[in-house]
């Protein structure tokens, strides 16, 4: 094509004049760019880089190590024991079907754990350890190890666990710790950041619990590099946690594990207390349950075996079980009507076996009645009558606000769960509760600890130690925080007149020493360890008249649900008490029978510091004795192998 | 004028066209295609063998064509631009059909030795066709609507395709390039205000249009356009590259937090660190006065390639290196805006830098034909 001169230099020039516009804007554009890029990255750098960081480190909890928990001599009740766990890290497993399918042939593998998590290992990052099996042996950790190089991605971890090498002997004081639960969590107003660390170990019941602040500690932490997907890069720095406070229980564990043992089978509990400091020796509950096993994660037909058990192992029944106190109650009922100077020691009164109030006739467990009886008579031998007599004279609330005096009725400070308050009704309460009037079929019943009366086995045995001792003795469970030595349980004067004090002293003697005494059959004839105590036997059923004209049906032939219960409260040696026992033996029968022949077990116990010799006990028992001190040893962990922890 | 038309005897020829080649140009590229490298090592944590070898493989291969490119008259190359329009747009046809899927989008054909995207080739056969158009084109027809449609039809019929893929960027790129040639071309002004503010009528239209009884797009496009324009509302979504990407520009300050010492890149907080997102790294660890020297080697760029189209006086390849240097601006400064948050995420790279085999070689071709056009100047 012929091409016009003019023409193309023309649109030479045009070109020319549009390239300067050109460049113009591009170098406008660059000349904007750079400003973006200073105001981004000198004004705005500071706030940048503070983002920067935010998104690059990652502040990691270290949990700490849980305080322990140690009898009075320092044997180890709860500790931290390591604990080896399996995990599977997906990335490095490659295909893990196939590296699971290996390690089950090699291992025993729980089902539902191993579903549980392969279905995590789906949802979380490839690089996230997920647990296929927890609690595992060494042997299963050592084959593990072995195998290694056929099991990509496998691998042993080793963590704390808590571990109660007593076993079931404190179960129901110290109980058991347990993963934080979405429970737990919703139970607590601004939860410790630990707890949202997956299967963080929490105090569920007892001391455990009630001391879970102490026992806990303080987080560490650990500062890490993560990237975008979470991965930990490295470490920058490392706080370490403060160690949970190591608590020492007032619970001699020797004599703990004795009497968990000489309880049995039975459902029974037994408290006992030295009767000075207002430490408490043992605390026991029978039949009891492994803690261990919770810590586990207990399984549904484990769980269902307890729940089902007609005795109740799951029940503290030493603080949280409340009976009617039955005879025991009688020395309240008798020092209300002393102090209120109603009655002289030497004052009779006579007992047919029955009293008549406003038309309702009351019995005395005997039949035949007691005869004339006094002070110390009425307690030695148990006359009901007696009581219903001196009730009527000085009336419920009295009787009510001394039981509150030695310590029935209110809720002992005890860091332990579900301790019970009991109750010593009076007018009021009736009025406020049932609506209804006091009446004196009431106080009849109330005076020889039946009707509404409920207590405690710790209550009894702390009202055991005040008896003993006159003074307002406290109980005390735990013997130091961290070392700190807490408050002693002594307590001040009472402000009892120590005459009647004494007369109750003499009657309580009595009853356990005297040959007509309800628990002469369990005397200590041991003169420096003799034991004063009163059985009690309550009722759980209503006798009724047609009954009685027939004859009371006995215990024995009763089902075990409507069989009395045995109480037995007693504090040795006589002259100078040191502890304060009290026994329920739930529906046991009499209390002469079978709560206060495991007294004298425990008081010989705890005295002799061991196994007492047969000579402490009256010559026709001690055959039986031996027999049951072999049987004994041979069931009592604390027996055989930490035995020396109390030496 | 045309070649034909005077002589080429001041023309050098042989193996002596090598001392004629703009050298600063050269250089210029090289050097940004180093500080490519020196990123790819950084962001793979220090490991040539992941992006920065095979980067610089390319790089080489690259560089061997643009000096073959150079070698061969810029005559050639005009007579070359139809056909080479031709396969560019069979090809991206082809990509309809036997295109690799890759994200999201489909936009590669897989050669065996390596994945070549169309999409590239076509930026520069776009600039090259326009520009043969042009110089064929007599100059008082340059502004007749007859002879303005036709370009404008070579520059849609791309676009249009690569939309297709989707590829908005590229599509972006296409269009925009394609004005500029036409533009520089000497194409009346006024058409351009016309379509500018045709565009500008229909998206206000558009926006305007937005909750009342006569809306132009639905309420769910309306949406979608407004995470397109802000990714901030959607911080964990679309937002998220962005924010990122800001976070690590700005984290570098003055002086950057050191080489290889980038936390954000380093720690995969970046998207397409390798890829569109490379700038960010780069001004994490070398700073500002990182960001800004690299800016200052893309203006150099543009600035010899500019100075050898004002040097010569043949039409086509005065047109062929005004619209490459426009092309080129245009990658850095819609990755730079991108990156930056002044413009919408779309995938442009970094040229010469950004990891990627279609695009390196497509552009140092492109500066191969700078190159020859430089060599082969009447003078």
């Amino acid at each position: 094509m012929k091409r016009n001169i003019r023409d193309t230099e023309t649109a030479q020039r045009l070109t020319t004049r549009r390239a300067v516009i050109v460049g113009g804007m591009m170098a406008g554009f660059m000349g904007l760019l750079s400003l973006r890029m200073r105001h981004l990255q000198v004004e705005q750098a500071d706030q940048f880089r503070l983002l920067a960081e935010e998104n690059r480190i990652n502040i990691r909890l270290i949990p700490p190590a849980r305080g322990e928990i140690y009898d009075r001599n320092g044997a180890v009740i709860a500790r931290n024991s390591p604990s080896y766990r399996i995990v599977i890290v997906r990335e490095d497993a490659g295909d893990v079907d196939k590296v699971v399918g290996r390690l089950s042939r090699l291992i025993e593998l729980d089902d539902e754990q191993l579903n549980r998590a392969i279905t995590e290992m789906r949802r979380s990052p490839p690089f996230l350890p997920v647990t296929v099996a927890e609690q595992v042996s060494w042997d299963a950790v050592s084959i593990v190890a072995v195998n290694a190089p056929t099991l990509p991605g496998v691998v042993p971890e080793v963590g704390l666990t808590r571990a109660y090498p007593l076993g079931s002997d404190f179960a129901h004081v110290v109980g058991y710790v347990g993963p934080v639960s979405d429970f737990d969590l919703s139970q607590l107003e601004e939860p410790d950041q630990l707890l949202r660390i997956p299967r963080f170990q929490i105090g569920k019941v007892g001391v455990e619990a009630r001391l879970e602040d102490s026992l806990r500690g303080k987080a560490g932490t650990r500062r890490v590099e993560v990237n975008a997907a979470g991965r930990v890069m490295r470490e920058l720095d490392r706080r370490e946690g403060e160690p949970g406070a190591d608590l020492q229980l007032t619970i001699d564990a020797a004599l703990q594990g004795y009497i968990q043992a000489r309880l049995g089978a039975e459902s029974a509990s037994a408290v006992v207390m030295d009767v000075e400091s207002g430490d408490l020796l043992a605390i026991a509950s029978s039949p009891s349950y492994d803690p261990n096993l919770f810590v586990r994660g207990i399984s549904v037909a484990d769980y269902r075996e307890l729940t089902d058990n007609k005795y109740r192992p799951l029940a503290s029944k030493s603080v949280q079980g409340l009976y009617p106190p039955g005879s025991t109650f009688k020395m309240i009922t008798a020092m209300a009507a002393l102090e209120e100077g109603l009655i002289g020691p030497d004052e009779t009164v006579f007992c047919p076996g029955h009293l008549e109030v406003s038309g309702r006739r009351f019995h005395c467990w005997k039949r035949s009645g007691h005869g004339r009886v006094n002070l110390e008579t009425s307690i030695s031998e148990s006359c009901d009558v007696y009581y219903y007599d001196l009730a009527l004279k000085v009336g419920q609330d009295k009787i009510a606000e001394m039981a509150q005096r030695f310590g029935l009725g209110i809720r002992h400070d005890l860091p332990m769960s579900a301790v019970a308050a009991g109750l010593t009704p009076d007018r009021a309460w009736k009025r406020r509760v049932h609506g209804q009037d006091w009446l004196v079929g009431d106080t009849v019943n109330a005076s020889i600890g039946q009707g509404f009366m409920l207590a405690s086995p710790l209550q009894l045995a702390v009202m055991t130690a005040r008896l003993a001792t006159g003074r307002a003795v406290r109980p005390r469970l735990i013997k130091s925080v961290d070392g700190i030595e807490t408050h002693s349980g002594a307590g001040e004067d009472m402000g009892l007149n120590p005459v009647n004090l004494r007369k109750m002293h003499d009657a309580m003697f009595a009853a356990t020493n005297d040959r007509r005494g309800t628990a002469y059959g369990s005397r200590i004839i041991e003169d420096a360890y003799r034991m004063s105590g009163k059985t009690g036997t309550s009722q759980v059923r209503n006798i009724t008249a047609a009954e009685r004209a027939t004859g009371v049906i006995r215990n024995e032939d009763l089902p075990w649900e409507r069989r009395d219960h045995a109480l037995y409260v007693s504090y040795a040696p006589a002259e100078a008490p040191q502890i304060a026992v009290s026994i329920i033996v739930e529906h046991g029968g009499g209390g002469s029978a079978a709560a206060a022949p495991i007294a004298r077990d425990i008081v010989l116990q705890a005295l002799y510091k061991g196994p007492p010799p047969l000579e402490a006990y009256p010559a026709k028992d001690r055959e039986r004795i031996r027999d049951q001190q072999e049987r004994l040893q041979a069931v009592q962990p604390m027996a055989n192998t930490e035995g020396s922890g109390r030496a | 004028m045309s070649y034909l038309e005077y002589s080429v005897k001041s023309v050098p020829t042989g193996p002596r066209k090598i001392l004629y080649l703009n050298w600063p140009l050269v250089l210029l590229v090289t050097a940004v295609a180093c500080v490519g490298f020196l990123m790819l090592y950084s962001v793979a944590g220090g490991s040539f063998g992941r992006w920065a070898e095979p980067q610089g493989k390319r790089f080489a291969l690259g560089f061997a064509l643009m000096f073959m490119v150079a070698m061969i008259p810029i005559w050639f190359w005009r007579s070359m631009s139809a056909i080479a329009y031709s396969v560019s747009v069979i090809l991206l046809l082809l990509v309809e059909f036997v295109g690799v899927v890759g994200m999201g989008a489909q936009r590669w054909i897989d050669l065996g030795f390596m994945r070549l995207q169309p999409s590239e080739l076509m930026k520069v056969a776009l600039v090259m066709m326009l520009a043969a158009y042009y110089d064929w084109l007599p100059a008082r027809r340059t502004s007749h609507p007859v002879w303005v449609l036709v370009p404008v039809v070579m520059i849609l019929f791309p676009t249009f395709m690569v939309l297709r893929q989707p590829d908005l960027g590229t599509a972006l790129l296409l269009m925009t390039a394609g004005g500029g040639v036409m533009f520089l071309a000497g194409v009346h002004w006024a058409y351009f205000v016309a379509v500018i503010g045709a565009g500008v009528g229909l998206v206000t239209a558009v926006f305007q249009s937005r909750g009342t009884s006569w809306q132009l797009l639905e309420d769910y496009q309306f949406r979608r356009i407004d995470t397109f324009l802000d990714p901030a509302s959607d911080p964990l979504g679309a937002g998220y590259h962005i924010t990122q990407s800001k976070i690590a520009l700005g984290s570098g300050g003055w002086t950057g937090r050191g080489f290889m010492q980038g936390t954000q890149s380093r720690l995969n907080f970046l998207p397409e660190k390798h890829t569109d997102f490379i700038f960010t790294t780069l001004a994490e660890e070398l700073g500002f006065i990182g960001g800004f020297s690299l800016l200052v080697l893309y203006a150099l760029i543009i600035v010899f390639c500019v100075v050898t189209a004002l040097s010569t006086r043949d039409r086509f390849a005065q047109l062929l290196t005004l619209g490459l240097a426009v092309n080129f601006f245009l990658y850095f400064a819609v990755n730079m805006s991108m990156v930056m948050g002044l413009a919408p995420v779309v995938g442009v790279p970094l040229p010469l830098v950004s990891y990627g085999g279609s695009a390196m070689l497509v552009l140092l071709i492109a500066f191969g034909l700078v190159q020859s056009a430089h060599v082969h100047r009447p003078r």
